[in-house]
Order: C-alpha cells, then structure tokens, then sequence
C-alpha cells in the first residue's frame, strides 16, 4: 500500500505493517482534532510536505521557557500555525493562603511571586495596604522606596538582557549584566539580610533604615552601570544577528496591545506612552525629572531598546532620590500598625502588651477594599485588598502583568518561525512565578 | 505608528496627574462615568460608591458586555484598557459572591470598578466580555478555575491554572478548605466529625497536622486519653 516515503520525520514515523507483511515508516500527521496518526499514502504517490503538520512540544522544563512554561506549537515546515500555551505548573494558590495571613504576614508571599522584582512588589503591596488602612508614609520612607523600586526595576531588567541574550546566542551580556546584578544583590543584603526574598517593607514602614556607608556602595553601583549598559548597547544595537532575530518579531500594534490589556515595557515597545508612575503616579514619582521610553514598531527589538533605556532613566530617578533623601523617622508614628521599640518592648509593660496584640492580633483595617497599580518592571501590577474589619483580609488579589502580557503570545508568534518563538516568548519577559502565582 | 499619549482626551490646560495624598476612606468626587451610564443604562445601574478614592458602581450582570462595549466605544468614555477581572466571595454567607472588572480610560485617565453581585441560588454564570476586550481571555479562565463562575460567549473556557481534571472544586471559593478537600489532614478531620468515637492516637493527628482543628470537646477528650494512658 505505502510506497516509499521520502519525509524529514523518519526518527518520529511511527512503524506499520504494509500489505506484505513488512515493517514499513509511515509519516506523522496531525489530524484537525490534534491527534498525531499514521497517515495512508495512495500507491506510488509522494506525501505531500505542504499540508503535513507537526505538533512540537517545546517545556514544560526547558531552558528557553525562562520558567516552567509549555507551549504547544502547530508546526507548518518551521513555521508556527497555533500556539497553544499551557501555564499552572507552579500555581501555589498564594491568593487562597493570603485569606489566611495577617496583612503584615503576606509580605513574605509577595517576594515569591516576581521573584525578581522582590523589594518592588513588597513595596507595592505596603501601598495598597496602607491606602486600605488610610496612612501617609513619612518623607524620609517615600524616597528610600522610589529607591528600592527602582533598583528592583534595574535588576530585573538585567536579568531579562543577560537571559534573553543567552537565549538568542550571545553569552558575553549575560556575564556582564549578571555582575552588576550581584551589586544590587550585595545592596540589598547589606539593608535588609536577604538578597532575593528581601521582605523589606511593612505597613507603614520599611523593616530597617540604611546601614552606614549604603549610600556610597550605591553610588558605585550607579557609576559602574552606565558603563556596562553603554558596553551591551554597542555589542548588541547595532549587532547583525541580534537584529536579524529580533526586529519584526511579534509585531504588536498600539490598539491591539491596549486590547489585550499588555503593560509595561511591551505596552510602550508598541507606541502607547502610559506608565502607571507618570499616569496614576505614587511616591511622588511625578516630582522626579525622567521619560517615558517609547517604542514606534512594537517589535522585539523595540522591547529590547524600550528595556534598555529604561534601565537609564532609573539610574536618573535613582540620583535626584539621592540628592533628596532626607532625615527624620522612618516609619509612621501610629500604634495600629508599627511595633514599639525593642528597647520599650522589654522594659514598659504596655509596650510589651501593645507588641504582643500587634504580633498576634494583627492591625486592623477598616472595612473597605483598594486597588493600588504600580509600575513593575514587567508591567501594571496592582494589589486589589479587600477587607471585611478583621486582621484578615477578605481577598487579596494579585493584577498580574506578565500573566496578561503571556495570554498575547499566541497571537505574536503565529506565522512566525520555530526559532522565533524563542526571542518572542523572550521579549515578554515573564517570570512564572508571577504567572501561576 | 504614531504614539499614543494618556489623557489626550482631557482639556489642554489639564494638570499631570499628581500622587493622591489624605484619600479620604468614604466619600471624595465620583467618577463622572456613573452618571453617563446611569443615563445611558438606567435600569441595569445600580448604587455607586466612592472608596479610598475610587468609585464602584454596581450593575446587572447579565448587561455586562453591553455595557463595557459602550464605555469602550463611546467617545465620552473610552475605556479602552481592561485592567482584571476578579471575583469575591465574602466570609460573611449572607453576602452574595461578587464579579469585579477594573476598567480604565487611558485618554481620560480614569479608573472605574464595576461590580455585580450574584444570585446565591441561581447557576454562576455571566456574560464574557472577551468579545469586547481580548485580555479578558485568560482572566476570565482564571476566575473560572478558582471560582467556578462560567463565562458565556468565552471562546476558550478551560481551567488555567489547575489541571483539565482537577476534581476539588474551587479553590478561592470560601467553602474550599485551605489544605485542599483531598489532603490527608482534610479527610482525617472529615472522618472524626463524621464518627467522633474513632481513635486516633496523637501521633496520626500531628502527622496530619490535624489537631488544633477539632471541635474543643473532642481535643479534650483526646488529650485525657493520651495522659491517662
């Protein structure tokens, strides 16, 4: 029956019997149900390459899915027909155990999610709390916060260009950028004790003010980053393979990226200048001098210059905080939320009771609900709190970006080429921590 | 591609916006858009609010696509951005279960939370806005696999999150226990309220971490039996 079959699946193809008896090759198919059949092939005919589809499995575990993400690709030859992407293989329920905490204990949790945006998403989560529990922070808290924030945005950002680097060829950048990531990480263990899960905020506070001579280590930080972002700039802008793999990719239009609801970087790689801290600005981040980056084609390459610039515009922000911290307390003066000192906790009787209801018990908010969005590296991410009065609250619900930026993926890398999945699954920068939460 | 500039929609005299300070908890400027659809929509618009400086306004579920396909299109609104879509049920059982969108104008820079509240008996199902907005695509999955709210007129309506054969249930929904119903301390606990004379030594309950759940008389009697012997 089956005549000799000349196909580029000959490891896949399944064995059949043919008419005579001996073990032949069929080649693979898919049907439209997806389903992956021996197809039969008339006498002497050749099968036809043009209408034959492979199903490619590219995760969950594998490099290029930065995570455990799995994508399910309809291949035509190389070329991409349907993306069906899977995500949930890290899915914790944090928003069921966030029912379950004091809102002083979920600070923790949100370091697990964008695990590389940690101080960021403690701070903003302290910002959502603190609209529920209706407190204004002090001066001196705001300015170390712009900080933090904006050194998590760096360090995230370098991560995604060092890896993104890596995935596309090039491993000299992802040296670089991993070396000035350590500084921040350095930074941040000499502040608060942990470089990764920081936990550094709380309601109505920071965990620790700066240790001696932290400002200095980060104004070395700030000269030595120009110089490598300068260095990944030349290697890479005007690199000819990394724009041949890059520029093109995924194109997103403004309208389609407002319609699917994608923020951050891949938002403004498409034309569409919002960013929640010029826009919705907390912090005071409207009395700081920097821009907005914008991209004009919503491509890869556009993502990747939006990244990089902004990476430079935080190094502006960064300073003029600098320049302006001020003295004076760091935390709220306000007993519903901020512990005693140590020192009174263990000599004053009522400071000792106020630490224990505070431990145990837990602030209370008013019952109401919030949703505070910030700007973190990966897009708008915002805390939606509500709470029903008790120390618990009702709902804690996580506005992921790289969530809604990932649900776009299908929809960029159709049509486009197997090994452009990669630089496009790249460019959205996800962290599935983030994702499956 | 020309670039897309928020709150181009606003008076050319309109000041940046500036961080929000002393928001008062109830109370404060509502969101002009209640108004617009109040007459827009009159009786699928119910009470609004104004929280911490955000304003809520509750509608008909069953209007819901309606509705956000006329903010997004009209050219006093243009809510043009679908920020989340969520649901909450509250630990209070007299409250009904709640779908919440935050939709936001990007040329006017505003925020509007819309809310519904869904009938406790009837089946949990509201219309899919993803014909509207096509972020609402994976939220809305989201909201049906911890929620099991279903999405009418969703073109993919899948778990997301846990697996196609997940068989627990819900996992936000405040009936679902926080270990799971199928984890060791669940079943252990299901099975000494159903026969509360069962013994079970210490040891079984503190590897099922099971102990402190108990109703108060039989973590009593379980304590005399351990010290007695």
């Amino acid at each position: 029956m089956a005549t000799t079959t000349r196909t580029i699946e000959v490891e896949l193809a399944t064995q059949a019997l043919g008419a005579d008896g001996r073990v032949q090759r069929l080649p693979l198919t898919a049907d439209t149900s997806g389903a992956v059949m021996p197809r039969e092939l008339a006498p002497g005919a050749e099968p036809d390459m043009g209408s034959e589809r492979m199903l490619i499995n590219i995760g969950p575990q594998h490099p290029a899915t930065h995570g455990v993400l799995r994508l399910v690709l309809e291949l035509d030859g190389e070329t991409v027909i349907r993306c069906v992407p899977h995500i949930g293989y890290l899915h914790c329920g944090f928003e069921k155990i966030g029912e379950y905490r004091q809102y002083n204990q979920i600070i923790p949790w949100t370091d697990r999610e964008d695990y590389l945006n940690s101080m960021g998403n403690n701070i903003a989560y302290a910002l959502g709390a603190e609209r529920l529990f209706g407190i204004e922070i002090t001066p001196r808290c705001t300015v170390l916060r712009v900080i933090a924030m904006e050194l998590s945005r760096i360090i995230s950002h370098l991560v995604w260009l060092g890896t993104t680097a890596v995935d596309m060829g090039a491993f000299t950048p992802f040296l670089w950028t991993f070396q000035e990531r350590e500084t921040v990480y350095n930074l941040f263990e000499s502040w608060v004790g942990a470089r990764l899960t920081t936990s550094a905020s709380r309601i109505g506070g920071m965990a620790a003010d700066l240790p001696p001579g932290w400002i200095d280590g980060l104004k070395g930080f700030l000269r030595s980053l120009p110089k490598t972002l300068d260095e990944t700039d030349r290697m890479l802008t005007r690199n000819g393979i990394w724009v041949g793999r890059t520029v093109g990719l995924g194109v997103m239009t403004s309208s389609e990226a407002i319609n699917y609801g994608l923020s951050g970087p891949m938002l403004r790689a498409s034309g569409v200048a919002y960013d929640v801290r010029k826009d919705f600005p907390y912090l005071d981040y409207d009395t700081y001098d920097w821009d907005i980056v914008v991209g004009s084609k919503g491509d890869v390459y556009d993502r990747y210059l939006v990244r990089l610039e902004e990476m430079r515009q935080s190094v502006r922000i960064i300073e003029q905080a600098i320049e302006r911290l001020p003295e004076g307390p760091l935390n709220v003066d306000d007993p519903r939320v901020i512990l005693p000192a140590k020192s009174k906790a263990t000599s004053e009787m009522e400071s000792m009771i106020h630490h224990f209801k505070l431990v145990m018990e837990g602030p209370r908010p008013p019952a109401g609900e919030c949703y505070v969005p910030t700007e973190s590296p990966k897009g708008e991410k915002g805390y939606y709190l509500v709470s029903d009065g008790t120390s618990k609250p009702v709902r804690w619900r996580i506005r992921p970006p790289a969530f809604v930026n990932l649900s776009a993926i299908a929809k960029m890398a159709e049509g486009h080429l197997l090994s452009d999945v990669i630089a496009i699954n790249a460019s959205i920068d996800i962290v599935m921590g983030e994702i499956d939460r | 591609m020309s670039v897309v500039i928020p709150g181009a929609a606003l008076p050319a005299n309109t000041p940046d916006p500036v961080t929000p300070r002393a928001v008062p908890h109830r109370g404060g400027e509502a969101n002009p858009s209640v108004e617009a659809l109040r007459a827009q929509f009159s009786a699928a618009i119910g009470r609004h609010e104004v929280m911490w400086g955000e304003t809520t306004v509750w509608i008909d579920a069953a209007q819901v696509r309606q509705i956000v396909l006329w903010l997004r299109d009209d050219p006093a609104q243009q809510y043009d951005y679908l920020v989340d879509v969520t649901a909450v049920e509250h630990r209070d059982p007299s409250l009904p279960l709640e779908m919440v969108w935050h939709v936001r104008s990007l040329p006017y820079r505003r925020f509007l939370r819309l809310k519904a509240a869904l009938a406790p008996e009837a089946e949990l199902e509201v219309p899919s806005i993803e014909p509207v907005y096509k972020a609402a695509n994976w939220l809305e999955r989201e909201v049906f696999d911890m929620f099991g709210i279903r999405f009418a007129g969703h073109s993919d309506l899948r778990r997301i999150l846990l697996w196609d054969s997940y068989a627990e249930g819900f996992p936000l929904r405040k009936d679902f226990p926080l270990r799971g119903r199928f984890s060791r301390s669940e079943q252990l606990s299901q099975a000494l309220l159903a026969n509360p004379d069962a013994k079970y030594s210490m040891e079984e309950l503190s590897v099922a971490d099971a102990f402190h759940e108990l109703p108060a008389d039989m973590r009593a009697r379980l304590l005399r039996e351990s010290a007695g012997g």
